[in-house]
């Protein structure tokens, strides 16, 4: 009976919810600049939105059922005439009134437990598909690692997932570990949020039914700079992601033009926290800068990535993002340009 | 009023209070040693009326660093202290001092007693916790050790492990949170404890426990809450500090401890908490309401199950709060039909205040205004409850500015309304004069807009997927107009709060002499002069019924006659 009964209460929650929501355009499909929940674009944020709907129609039949006896009595039983001393009638109370606003509000628990329990069952426990990519995402402060085991890549704050649909489902199964604290991570247009927990590895899933640039953040306060640990969703056509996949997996790029900047990414502090495969640098405290330039932002989503940037990000972290835990490494101007210009080859 | 009479009149000081003006130190000595509880009830509310203020000015600064996009008002250390205090000062320094004040001044009155049980004990738990509140404020000089100055906590009020750990949370500002909460967690169990064996022991003549006013009744139900749930608060506080300091491992997840144990700690406190807070303003609507309407409260043994029955249910959904750190789909699904349950005692209250309301004549002075808004804006907090407890809408909105939106329509729209219609309808009995219904108008109108321009709004920019505790935001996320909106808000209710001050002030010099009853009212506290005698009432009362003064006025037509 759900399916029929959710649809039905989705479209009674609309002509409610669309006095309520002033931006028609979150009913609109696919990514948005502003991550409303009602702009579902993944089967568990969706189902949630139809649930949301349902909920929303009951408690605001309440609210108009009981506001409404409460503003009643406000007007029809206020004191009209302060002379008149006599009291009204006392009255003490009653039980069978008092049975009936106790049943009818059991009878409502009952109803919404059942929605809810069916849902929760159905999001949380759902079968993993053989055809779903498995990603580990590992929470930092304050950025995201994103490891594909199966396809060997390492990257970071920005997910590449391919495009799912009904007839053939593609989900992405997220596995979220945390490095230190506690985050959380949540795309509000995908799915709901699951905590990322350090010692508690959790999981979660989203199978984006259109394709573009879903953008989230940490929900859960881990310190100072928990505002700009942001999150990126990019969800790819077949084609894109296989390409993508395609460059990811490659070492990092050698140019010959730049090998000044190679050897001060080595021999200063950089290669302590940071990869980049095929060098000898394998740190693994920051982010993997193996194909830095593949990627449209750096500061987790901060700030975007052009070489003006990317130069004051090395020269001064703090600048753009304070207290970040990158440290400046007081380098010269021209060490800050060779650097740069041996990050921005790394495409 | 001592008669030589009296078997033990000659151990009595008959010196008559002396008519000049004390000095400041006599008048310090008086207050700082009193044991009496109306004064220690005051002490308590001005404790909570300047944390009122510092909490409120922590909010107004947070709302001007957010009211625009990527705003450098506040750096984002400063910003995480400020939301952190803020939210630690209201709950333990604003919001249970409130119940304690008011406990403390009406409850011996109610029940025609003389004193609380122990009133040196209740001495105590006031310096106490006043103690733990200046430690806290003190981290913002003192906390540095070698970090520098202004090292307040910023690990948030509910300070998730392992963020406090010494690895991520280096300088003092955590200890003194943790220490801070342990002080003023002993002085809530010392007046808890005190509240219980006042209301159970010290009764007036013929006061039965199904006699007692419902706020008293509030007040005792609330008092075994805390008790039960001060423990895992301190206990976790306890084991941070042995985290901390000891080499313990109990939330060290480096070393195999658990982050999730802390949340079970701190929730199990959390939860009931936010009833702990809510009951002073059920107490509150349950004296106001009744009076204002001229009709006794509608269905008072329900009202006193519906009580217990809240605060029962309360101790077992703590995890609602927990619903998106990856529990079994069997316990969140346990949790949510827990969380609930709740709805229904709490409708039955709602119901209960209406029907009293209905048939009555309602005489909209200031308290009642309060209490009407309260009524209200309880519904939606409570609607907004349900909403956050159906577990897959709540992985969408939990830490989401959706809940800030809710738990304020609860603290702000409920309790706070509350307190200032119980400030409005007390004041005369306290003072002896009456506020000024004028400023208080103005108060009630501003409070009530700007309460609704900062809290409806904040709903919808949570919808719009914006997290708490975020010191900045792009604008490219479109969150900027709604809390722009929001911060305007907060501007209406600084200045009403500020109007209320005023009255405060004003009133105690100018107000009109208010009588023993202004508001022809039914419980004992009005039987005494105002403000009421240091032994409240020379000969011990005796009661028939639950509304002792209506059975007084109207002989024709007593209460005890029906029930």
């Amino acid at each position: 009976m759900n399916r029929e009964w959710l649809r039905a209460s989705r479209r009674t929650g609309i002509a409610t919810l669309s006095l309520l929501l002033f931006s028609c355009r979150a009913f609109a499909a696919g990514p948005q600049a502003t991550p409303s929940i009602f702009a579902p674009a993944s089967t568990p944020a969706t189902d949630i939105s139809h649930l949301a709907y349902f909920v929303l129609s009951v408690v605001a039949g309440i609210f108009v059922v009981v506001g409404g006896l409460i503003t009643y009595a406000v007007i029809r039983f206020r004191d009209r005439d302060p002379n008149d001393k006599r009291e009204p009638a006392q009255i003490y109370g009653s039980n069978q009134i008092e049975l009936a606003w106790t049943v009818i509000p059991i009878l409502i628990v009952v109803v919404l437990f059942l929605t809810t329990a069916r849902m929760i069952f159905a999001i949380q426990d759902a079968p993993k598909p053989p055809s779903a990519l498995s990603v580990t995402v590992v929470g930092h402060q304050f950025w995201w690692e994103f490891r594909y085991p199966k396809l060997g890549i390492v990257t970071a704050n920005e997910l590449h997932v391919p495009l799912s649909n009904h007839e053939q489902p593609r989900p992405t199964y997220l596995k979220l570990l945390s490095a230190d604290v506690v985050h959380s991570f949540w795309v509000p247009q995908l799915a709901g949020k699951t905590d990322v927990i350090p010692n508690h590895s959790n999981l979660t899933w989203i199978d984006p039914q259109q394709p573009g640039l879903y953008v989230g953040q940490c929900a859960q306060f881990c310190g100072v700079e928990h505002a700009k640990m942001l999150l990126r969703v990019y969800v790819d056509t077949p084609e894109q992601f296989a390409a993508w996949v395609k460059n990811e997996q490659k070492p990092g790029v050698q140019d010959p033009a730049v090998a000044e900047g190679r050897r001060i990414f080595e021999t200063e502090a950089c290669m302590n926290c940071h990869t980049i495969r095929g060098t000898a640098a394998t740190g693994r405290f920051g982010p993997d800068l193996t194909h830095l330039m593949s990627r449209d932002t750096i500061a987790s989503g901060a700030v975007p990535l052009n070489r003006q940037t990317l130069r004051q990000w090395i020269e001064e972290p703090d600048s753009m993002k304070p207290g970040v835990l990158m440290p400046a490494m007081k380098l010269s101007d021209q060490q800050l340009d060779q650097l740069t210009d041996y990050l921005m080859t790394l495409k | 009023m001592a008669d030589q009479t009296f078997p033990i009149g000659g151990t009595l000081d008959l010196t008559p209070p002396r008519v000049a003006r004390k000095t400041f130190l006599e008048w310090m000595h008086e207050w700082v040693t009193t044991v009496d509880h109306k004064r220690i009830g005051l002490l308590y509310i001005w404790f909570s009326i300047i944390f009122l203020l510092v909490g409120g000015a922590e909010a107004l600064a947070l709302r001007i660093q957010l009211a625009t996009p990527d705003s450098h008002f506040l750096s984002p250390d400063t910003y995480n202290r400020l939301f952190t205090m803020h939210g630690t000062t209201m709950v333990f320094l604003m919001g249970m001092p409130f119940l304690f004040g008011f406990a403390n001044y009406i409850v011996p009155l109610q029940i025609g007693a003389r004193d609380m049980a122990f009133p040196r004990l209740n001495a105590f738990s006031f310096w106490l916790t006043a103690f733990g509140g200046a430690m806290l404020y003190y981290s913002f000089i003192g906390g540095s050790g070698l970090y520098g100055v202004g090292n307040a906590p910023d690990v948030t009020w509910w300070a998730y492990a392992p963020l406090t750990s010494r690895a991520f949370s280096p300088g003092h500002g955590v200890d003194y949170w943790a220490l801070s909460l342990i002080v003023t967690g002993i002085g809530t169990l010392g007046g808890a404890i005190n509240i219980i064996a006042t209301v159970l022991s010290m009764r007036c003549k013929g006061m039965t426990l199904l006699r007692m006013p419902l706020f008293a009744w509030l007040m005792l139900v609330v008092s075994g809450l805390l008790l039960i749930t001060i423990t895992p608060l301190t206990a976790a506080q306890v084991m941070l500090t042995i985290d901390r300091y000891l080499g313990g491992h109990f939330f060290d997840t480096q070393a195999g401890g658990s982050a999730v144990v802390w949340m079970h700690f701190f929730w199990i406190f959390g939860h009931p908490e936010v009833y702990v807070l809510v009951f002073p303003a059920f107490a509150i609507a349950n004296e106001v309401i009744p009076v204002f309407s001229r009709k006794p409260i509608f269905g008072y043994p329900a009202m006193v199950a519906a009580s217990v029955g809240i605060a029962f249910i309360s101790l077992g959904v703590w995890a609602h709060h927990m619903f998106t750190v990856g529990m079994t789909s069997v316990d969140n699904t346990f949790f949510v039909l827990s969380t609930e349950l709740v709805g229904v005692p709490t409708g039955i209250k709602i119901f209960n205040w209406l029907a009293t309301m209905w048939g009555g004549k309602i005489r909209f002075k200031v308290p009642m205004l309060f209490l009407t808004a309260f009524l209200f804006q309880f519904l939606i907090a409570g609607l907004t409850g349900i909403i956050l407890s159906i577990a897959p809408f709540d992985w969408q909105l939990h830490n989401s500015y959706f809940v800030i939106a809710h738990f304020h329509y609860m603290l702000v729209g409920s309790i706070i309304f509350a307190i200032f219609g119980g400030f409005y309808y007390w004041y005369p009995k306290v003072t002896g004069r009456m506020m000024s219904e004028k400023l208080g108008k103005w108060h009630f109108w501003l409070m009530l807009i700007g309460f609704h321009v900062t809290f409806d709004t904040m709903h919808f920019v949570g919808l719009m997927g914006m997290p708490r505790s975020i010191y900045n935001y792009d604008a490219s996320r479109g969150w900027a107009h709604l809390n722009m909106i929001v911060s305007l808000g907060g501007a209406v209710q600084g200045i009403a709060v500020l109007i209320f001050a005023v009255n405060l002030i004003w009133s105690y010099y100018k107000g009109k002499e208010a009588g023993n009853d202004p508001w022809d009212a039914w419980t004992l506290e009005w039987s005494t002069s105002s403000p009421p005698p240091v032994y409240n009432y020379a000969v011990e009362p005796e009661v028939r019924s639950r509304r002792p003064l209506w059975d007084l006025k109207h002989p024709e037509d007593p209460d005890w006659s029906y029930e």
